[in-house]
């Protein structure tokens, strides 16, 4: 975990800084912003295959006295069509917050609104 | 390749198969940790084979490997699905030792080892993901739909065009809510159960026949 001395990182992610790299370089820079103690919010966030892998990855991280997971929220995008569907053309993610579980946690998610609270005292100095 | 293989390969091998049906579906039972999927996979075995799947805990992560059962029939009026059963480890995006401790007093030793072996078992469900033909999705009606878990495994099935049925368990539970559910998710199945008491269990085997029966074309990832 990162120490810091002015508070949490809470970096905005634009789709141009993800859109050029692989999956698995994303992943990979996702992973270790987060693990640094990194709250990232994606501009678009990731496909459902990626969203497996990601988990996949962070259980493979966890280490029990530093880094206990990551909580991630998104929104799905609008409906593909059907042809899409049978295509196998998965659902294109909007907006994601993904952060280190012991300092973002997820309140409430609907289709409208994710909310979040930054767990105090643990970074924030 | 010789020829017998290439006869089992062949797209007539598996007309044949969907003719005869012979071919069944692998069903995997997946949710976050803690909602019931394995009462709920006891409950189906027990109705169905007699037998049971695996051990129950108010301590979540108490599947943390994947059990499974093969040809079980469930009959459905005239129709019927024979499938085999995947009660899958509790899928979390975090597992915190302390949580096994402070909230359910075991000691540090036996919350480490529990916490490691419920990582191995996220990512064993996870990886028979892609070997499964349906899901029965378990929810917990009492807690909060929208979470991420929930959120990657329906995306993933439906990236690869396969079935869901949604089970709102606890539904027996005093504060349980499946019309939120139902709101969240409406475009599969939900169908409000109690694992624990069996309560509206026959409208889960009447959707399964249903839904899993039918023929799709499977997507690989
Ligand atoms: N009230 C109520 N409790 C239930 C029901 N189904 C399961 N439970 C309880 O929920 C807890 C978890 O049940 P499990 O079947 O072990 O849950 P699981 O999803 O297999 O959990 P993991 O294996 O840890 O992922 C136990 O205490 C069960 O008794 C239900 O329909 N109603
Ligand atoms: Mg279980």
């Amino acid at each position: 975990m990162a120490k810091k001395d002015g508070g949490i990182a809470f970096n905005l992610i634009s789709h141009q800084k993800l859109e050029h790299l692989s999956s698995s370089d994303k992943l990979k820079y996702i992973l270790n912003e987060v693990k640094e103690g990194r709250i990232l919010v994606l501009e678009h966030g990731l496909t459902p295959t990626e969203q497996a892998k990601l988990i996949e990855h962070t259980m493979k991280e966890i280490n029990h006295d530093t880094f206990i997971g990551i909580e991630i929220g998104g929104y799905e995008n609008e409906k593909v069509g059907f042809f899409q569907r049978v295509f196998g053309v998965a659902k294109k993610p909007r907006m994601t917050v993904i952060g280190p579980a012991h300092l973002l946690k997820m309140v409430h998610k609907d289709n409208d609104m994710i909310e979040t609270t930054i767990i105090p005292g643990k970074g924030a100095s | 390749m010789g020829i017998l293989e290439r006869f089992r390969e062949s797209k007539f091998s598996k007309m044949i198969k969907k003719v005869f049906g012979k071919s069944h579906a692998k069903i995997g039972i997946y949710g976050p940790p803690n909602v019931g999927k394995t009462t709920l996979a006891n409950r189906i075995l027990r109705d169905w084979t007699g037998d049971i799947m695996g051990s129950v805990s108010e301590v979540p992560h108490e599947t943390r490997r994947a059990k499974w059962k093969n040809n079980i029939r469930i009959n459905n009026g005239g129709s019927s699905l024979t499938m085999d059963l995947v009660d899958t480890p509790g899928i979390a995006t975090k597992i915190d030792f302390k949580e096994f401790m402070n909230m359910y007093g075991m000691d540090k030793d036996a919350s480490r080892m529990r916490a490691k072996e419920a990582t191995e078992g996220v990512i064993e469900a996870i990886r028979w993901l892609d070997d499964i033909d349906g899901v029965v999705l378990v929810m917990d009606a009492t807690q909060d739909p929208f979470t991420q878990v929930n959120v990657t495994i329906i995306g993933n099935l439906e990236a690869r065009n396969l079935p869901i049925l949604i089970a709102a368990n606890k539904i027996d539970a005093e504060n349980a809510s499946p019309a939120t559910l139902k709101s969240a998710f409406p475009q599969h199945p939900v169908i409000p159960i109690s694992a624990l008491t069996g309560y509206n269990t026959e409208n889960l085997y009447t959707m399964m026949v249903k839904e899993f029966g039918k023929k799709r074309h499977k997507k690989r990832r």
